[in-house]
């Protein structure tokens, strides 16, 4: 057989089985998408998002209260951990670049990121639930961004360390002082991956269940009070899945579906922001 | 000869234990163009870079001696920010900041402070044009300075510089990194700008120190073999190091 002729079977051999890699990998994210699109898709009406759960066995009711808890939950989370995660990813990469600490402070996150997060869910009842004495939505945001602060520490340093160094020697050579560096050239050279990088903490705290059991628990009732219980969309799928009722399931459903949608919007949207605002300069 | 602008003497400059420059002493003069040239690793970009204290971002550096500008020794001075305004730099690479063409060059000004919006229009302006830049650029002000090419961000890097009107202009081989048609107008471009400010250029390229400069200095192993006028230099080198190298014999 002709070397061309082996070479060109040993590529279709590998071409054949990267395609099949993909669509089996694929296969399963259509799967679980289009299970959560169709099922979901059929349970959302408007009274999902207006009413608030209805005793068990009657009819109607709504997920109103958790759609409001998840969002006070994981807004508070935001503003706690992204200035935290992003001005602690500035320092690893910035003013303690070669630094012995930072290298460690950096592997210390990376361990963080895939720490157990029921793990942060007990931590979080022992500091704050405990001596409080009571479930509370504050509770289960902290949880949520101790969560996440790792996860932009390290995204942040990381696309920062990708803006060139001699865009930062250029700056210096106008006359700027570091801060100004970071703030007007770094910053914005790493705006997108920046973006990116919040975006996908915020989306990966917003999927969590098990910290916001032991933090924020759930609760039947709209509330606005992050010192309360507050219910959250997770939670909620978590019981009413695991509930008796149809009409519970059908609601699971409906919130898989909206978290699911949450979660694309936002990534779409951001990079449709950055994009636009990067045109302008 | 012309009135000095700046006086390097005795200067020497040492990463750790290692002396990177010895003993260099020579005068820059207004309004002129003063060429470094020198085989790869003979220290010219490291002198360049004592001018505007580059070498203070990174540790382990040590440096003696003087560099006398403005009556003051640059090598002492504590307001590095202000010693960068006034001794601006272009690099090797073109160094466009992630924002629109506009706010490149506006940048600097809003370093110094400037403020009033129709005062940085003028100035952006006329740096540009002083760039030979702003023909190609007015009609695109808002789009980001990566869209340009790679000689147009060069000269925008050059306008940039311009902008905050710095006495001299450090070059770090501006043209290593781009086509002979861009590098012919940054040529051209630079020998125009000795009207404006002072320049001081390394180069690798022998035939570019000859074109554009009115001086010449050579330097080998971190030491300053000969300065002299360019076409002392190329024409009747009083070094045999100098006369071997210009005439291609190493280096």
């Amino acid at each position: 057989m002709s070397f061309v002729k082996k070479r060109k079977i040993k590529n279709m051999f590998a071409l054949s089985l990267s395609v099949f890699s993909a669509i089996v990998g694929l296969f399963w994210l259509v799967f679980i998408l289009s299970s959560v699109l169709v099922k979901g898709l059929s349970s959302l009406n408007l009274s999902l998002f207006l009413n608030d759960p209805a005793p068990p066995g009657i009819p109607g009711g709504g997920l109103r209260c958790a759609f409001v808890g998840q969002a006070i939950i994981t807004l508070i989370a935001t503003v706690i951990g992204v200035p935290l995660g992003v001005l602690g990813g500035t320092y690893l990469a910035e003013y303690g670049r070669n630094k012995k600490y930072s290298a460690i402070i950096s592997s210390l996150a990376d361990m963080m990121t895939s720490f157990p997060s029921i793990v942060v869910g007990v931590f979080v009842y022992t500091i704050m639930v405990r001596p409080m004495g009571h479930f509370n939505g504050y509770a289960g945001a902290v949880a949520l961004a101790i969560i996440m602060i790792p996860i932009i520490v390290r995204t942040t340093e990381e696309t920062l360390k990708l803006v060139p160094w001699e865009l930062r020697e250029a700056a210096f050579a106008l006359g700027a002082p570091y801060y100004k560096v970071i703030k007007d050239i770094v910053f914005r050279g790493a705006a997108t991956g920046l973006f990116t990088g919040v975006l996908l903490s915020v989306a990966r705290v917003a999927v969590e269940t098990a910290p916001l059991l032991f933090t924020s628990f759930n609760n039947s009732f709209l509330t606005l009070n992050p010192n309360q219980p507050m219910p959250s969309l997770t939670v909620t799928i978590y019981q009413y899945a695991m509930g008796p009722y149809e009409a519970w399931h059908r609601l699971a459903w409906g919130a898989s579906f909206v978290i699911i949608l949450f979660v694309l919007v936002a990534s779409v949207l951001g990079r449709w922001i950055i994009s636009k605002r990067y045109k302008n300069g | 000869m012309g009135e000095v602008l700046i006086r390097v003497r005795n200067l020497n400059f040492y990463y750790g234990k290692n002396r990177i420059l010895k003993d260099i002493s020579l005068d820059i003069y207004k309004n002129t163009i003063t060429a470094l040239i020198g085989p790869s690793g003979c220290g010219k970009t490291t002198f360049l870079r004592c001018f505007n204290r580059m070498h203070d971002l990174y540790k382990g550096n040590r440096y003696e001696g003087e560099i006398i500008y403005n009556g003051e020794n640059i090598l002492k001075t504590q307001d590095l920010i202000r010693l960068r305004s006034k001794i601006g730099m272009v690099f090797q690479k073109p160094t466009p900041f992630p924002m629109s063409i506009f706010d490149n060059v506006a940048y600097g000004l809003k370093l110094k402070g400037i403020k009033r919006k129709s005062e940085i229009e003028a100035i952006v302006e006329k740096s540009f044009t002083e760039a030979a830049l702003w023909d190609e650029v007015k009609d695109k002000l808002n789009s980001p300075a990566t869209s340009l090419s790679g000689g147009q961000q060069q000269r925008l890097v050059i306008a940039r510089t311009l902008a905050v009107e710095p006495d001299i202009i450090l070059f770090d081989e501006p043209t290593s990194a781009l086509d002979p048609i861009a590098t012919a107008k940054i040529e051209e471009l630079v020998r125009h700008l000795k009207n404006i400010t002072t320049v001081l250029i390394v180069t690798h390229n022998m035939q570019q120190a000859a074109r554009i400069s009115d001086y010449t200095a050579f330097m080998y192993r971190g030491e300053l073999i000969e300065f002299n006028k360019t076409e002392n230099i190329f024409t009747n080198p009083k070094e045999e190091l100098t006369e071997r190298y210009i005439t291609g014999r190493f280096g």
